[in-house]
This record gives structure tokens, C-alpha cells and sequence, in this order.
């Protein structure tokens, strides 16, 4: 109840502030806040996208994006009425129709009565896994992921085309987001380690508990956006050179495809993980543990060309 | 959230939802437009999670002694969208870089503006251009 006030007052805020800085920070908290709302509402795989990705991610972008247009934003010339007149006819449309909705938690709402208690009993059954919310993902609804992963390539894809990625390796120590700072240094320097190794459990862990290829990818990802802010530039591009990433993203979406593929070949529907092994179930848990390392891969590689791009563009301006 | 909000969720959806909306389609700046539709898009996300939520129920991962789960399928649907949601965030943000560099600007009222002044000092010619194609297509036929 306190946590989706505090969502109001920072949307609020946002709409309210000229400052561009403080509307992006402000949406980092927001984003925090919905993870800790996902968490009371039972969703702690979503919980911990929205953290990774909301609070992550998106601010570091959000601030790289500003630093490359402008952080003030002009007053509006036009009046807000004929805009406000919109939304309030729209929500209040809206709020009509939300009027007929069934209760949240409401165990006979429509959410609860159809696919939903299928998954429950035979998730962990004919997947082999605890986590419902992996099988669903990667085996009852493969294909929707499949498509999902091939829209963050082309996302990735875009946004080489528009910014371009400047190629090899442009060391030059001292220059970076944040000057030469000590402390901070030998704190991300500690930290990285243990980022990449926890993304590394999340990818791998991904059916027994929370998490998976989505919030191992961009996990892995943060490793090497925070060494790169705080080190010199151009320090994670030594590491994972530009030149590389498109390719691991093509390899990410191609381990996913050749799974379903090799489905195909052994007669089987596309994407149907029980052709991979004698035993249904254990094909099923090998063909989940495939197509979430392609998710994985191609994630990480994508969320890496979006921060290396607008670094570098950064740099040539 | 044990005691039923009843649908008190859903109204502050609602209102999220329209405070985005009314940012993407009231601002002018570019970049802040593009928070606003973080603010929708989060909005769905809320809609959805609390949709899959039932009384009394667990995170959907098999524990013993629970017999109520959440259900996962909000849950799957969400969490790619989120991830897909920041990659579309980027190239709109790579695309309000490009027009900044091009136009030094990411106001909307000044891009019009310079697309307008644009057109004045070459409208005469382009004018022109316009009637002599017509021409040569009325000759053609």
C-alpha cells in the first residue's frame, strides 16, 4: 500500500521537475521500489529483472543518453489543458472499467482458473524443475521467449546501426566517467569478481530458484559496465572487445534456434526438448539449460553493444 | 499484502498509466518523453503482477508444505517484457542522441521550428521542382 503511494509521488515529481538529472535518478528509485513491490506480490523472478534492469541498467543508459543531449529541459510553450482534458478523459474511462475487475488475490478470478492450475501441477512434473516460473518460460511458452529474444537482438542490432560502435581497443588510463578515484576503485575492483560469479549462479541456478538467462545476462553485463566506469575507458573493451559482441549475440540467438531445429530434424515438434534425450524429462531440464544460456548470451552481448555504443559516441563528441 | 487492497492496486495503475501518458504526449523534450513511457510501461507491469497474485500464496517455486502458488504465467510474460523494454528504451534514446546531433536540440517545438525554416529558404525552388515534375509526368502520358 506505502510502496505504490510512494510510485504516485514519484511519477508526481518526475512530470513536475525540469531537471532531466533528477528526473532519471528518480526513476532509478522508482524501478527499485516496483522490484520491492513484485517482491510483496510473490513474483521474485520478475522482482529481480526490475531491480537488475530497472534500477541497473536503464539509469546508467538513461545518464549516458543525457550526457550526450542536454540536462535542462525548456519550459513548455503550450498550455496543459487540452492534454490534461485527454488523460482525464481516458482515465477515467479506464478507472470505469477497472471497476468490473476481480479483486487482486482473488482465487476465482479468470488469471487463476484456466492454464494457470495446469502449470502448477504439471510443471514440476513433466519440466523436472521447482522453478515454474523457468519451465513456463523456456518450455510451455519457448516460443514467445524465442521471439522475445530475437526482438533484443534486433533492438541491439538498431542501435549499432544508429550510434556505431567504435572498433578495437582505445586505452587511455585516467579518463573516465568519474576521474581517478581511490576509493571507488578498489571497491569496484572487489566487487566485479563477485558480480560476474553471482550472474554466473543465477544463469546456472536459474531452475531450482529465482532467476535465469534474462537476469543472468544483464547481470554479467553490469560486471563490465561498472569496471568500465570506474577504470579507465576503453578497460572492458580489452576484456570483451567490441568486435565480439555482435557475434555472441547472433550465437545466442542461434544455440536458441538450433535447439528448436534440432527438434525438428528428430522428428519432433519445434522446440519440443524432449527429442534431446531418451528420457523425456531429462531432455526436457538439457533443452531449458540450452535456450537459457542462448538468453543469457545474447542479453548480455546486447545490453554490452547499448552501453559501448553510447560510451563511445560519448568520447567522439 | 495479506489484506485484499481490493482493487486499489488497479486504480493506482490507472493512475501511473496516465501520468505517463500525459508526459509523453504534453512534454516536448525527447529523453523526457521517453521516461514517460517508462512510466506506462511500468504501470503494465503492475497490472499484471497483481493480476497473478492470489491470497495466501507463494512465490511460484515448488516448496514443501504450500499448496497455493502465484501464477507463474504473469510472471514469465513480465519479465522478458522488461528486458525487451530496456533494449527499445535504448534505441529510443540512441535515436534522441542522433537527432540532438543533427538538429542540437531535442525539444520538439525547436525541431519543428528548423524543419520549418528549412523548408521557407528552399520552398520557392522546391516549389518549382514540384510544378515541373507535374509537367514532365502530364507530358509522359
Amino acid at each position: 500500500m506505502t510502496l505504490l503511494g510512494f510510485l504516485v509521488l514519484i511519477a508526481v515529481a518526475a512530470i513536475r521537475l525540469r531537471d532531466l538529472f533528477a528526473v532519471v535518478m528518480l526513476f532509478g528509485v522508482y524501478s527499485l521500489l516496483t522490484a520491492a513491490l513484485f517482491m510483496n506480490l510473490d513474483a521474485v523472478d520478475v522482482a529481480f529483472t526490475e531491480a537488475a534492469v530497472g534500477a541497473g541498467v536503464s539509469t546508467v543508459l538513461m545518464l549516458s543518453g543525457l550526457h550526450l543531449t542536454s540536462r535542462w529541459e525548456q519550459r513548455p510553450k503550450r498550455s496543459p489543458l487540452l492534454p490534461l482534458l485527454v488523460v482525464g478523459v481516458t482515465g477515467a474511462v479506464l478507472v470505469h472499467a477497472m471497476l468490473d475487475a476481480p479483486f487482486v488475490g482473488d482465487p476465482q478470478a479468470p488469471v487463476q482458473t484456466h492454464v494457470t492450475p495446469y502449470y502448477i501441477a504439471n510443471a514440476p512434473v513433466e519440466v523436472g524443475m521447482p522453478n515454474m516460473v523457468t519451465a513456463v518460460l523456456a518450455s510451455y511458452r519457448g516460443y514467445d521467449t524465442f521471439g522475445e529474444t530475437v526482438v533484443i537482438f534486433t533492438a541491439g542490432l538498431a542501435v549499432m546501426l544508429l550510434l556505431g560502435i567504435q572498433q578495437g581497443t582505445h586505452n587511455r588510463p585516467g579518463l573516465n566517467a568519474i576521474g581517478d578515484q581511490l576509493v571507488l576503485r578498489s571497491v569496484v575492483k572487489l566487487l566485479v569478481p563477485a558480480i560476474l560469479l553471482y550472474a554466473l549462479y543465477v544463469q546456472f541456478h536459474g531452475d531450482f530458484g529465482a532467476g535465469g538467462g534474462f537476469q543472468a545476462g544483464v547481470i554479467f553485463a553490469t560486471g563490465f559496465v561498472l569496471y568500465d566506469l570506474a577504470f579507465g575507458e576503453g578497460d572492458a573493451r580489452t576484456v570483451v572487445p567490441p568486435g565480439w559482441l555482435h557475434r555472441l549475440a547472433a550465437l545466442g540467438v542461434l544455440i536458441y534456434g538450433g535447439v528448436g531445429v534440432y527438434a525438428l530434424l528428430a522428428g519432433k515438434p519445434f522446440l519440443d526438448y524432449s527429442a534431446l534425450s531418451a528420457d523425456p524429462v531429462a531432455g526436457q531440464h538439457l533443452g531449458v539449460l540450452l535456450v537459457e544460456l542462448g538468453v543469457g548470451i545474447t542479453v548480455f552481448a546486447v545490453i554490452l553493444t547499448i552501453f559501448y555504443a553510447f560510451s563511445g559516441r560519448g568520447r567522439r563528441a | 499484502m495479506s489484506d485484499l487492497p481490493g482493487i486499489y492496486n488497479y486504480l493506482i495503475v490507472v493512475f501511473l498509466m496516465m501520468a505517463g501518458f500525459y508526459v509523453v504526449i504534453s512534454q516536448g523534450n525527447l529523453v523526457k518523453k521517453l521516461v514517460g513511457l517508462g512510466l506506462f510501461q511500468t504501470s503494465v507491469f503492475i497490472l499484471y503482477i497483481s493480476m497473478g497474485n492470489v491470497i495466501g500464496g507463494a512465490a511460484p517455486i515448488v516448496a514443501e508444505g504450500v499448496t497455493v502458488y502465484s501464477s507463474p504465467l504473469p510472471h514469465v510474460l513480465i519479465l522478458t517484457a522488461i528486458v525487451v523494454g530496456v533494449a527499445t528504451t535504448a534505441v529510443g534514446l540512441s535515436l534522441a542522441v542522433r537527432i540532438h546531433e543533427a538538429y542540437g536540440t531535442v525539444e520538439e517545438d525547436d525541431i519543428t521550428a528548423q524543419d520549418r525554416a528549412d523548408d521557407e529558404t528552399v520552398g520557392t525552388s522546391s516549389t518549382k521542382d514540384a510544378a515541373a515534375n507535374a509537367t514532365s509526368t502530364e507530358d509522359a502520358r
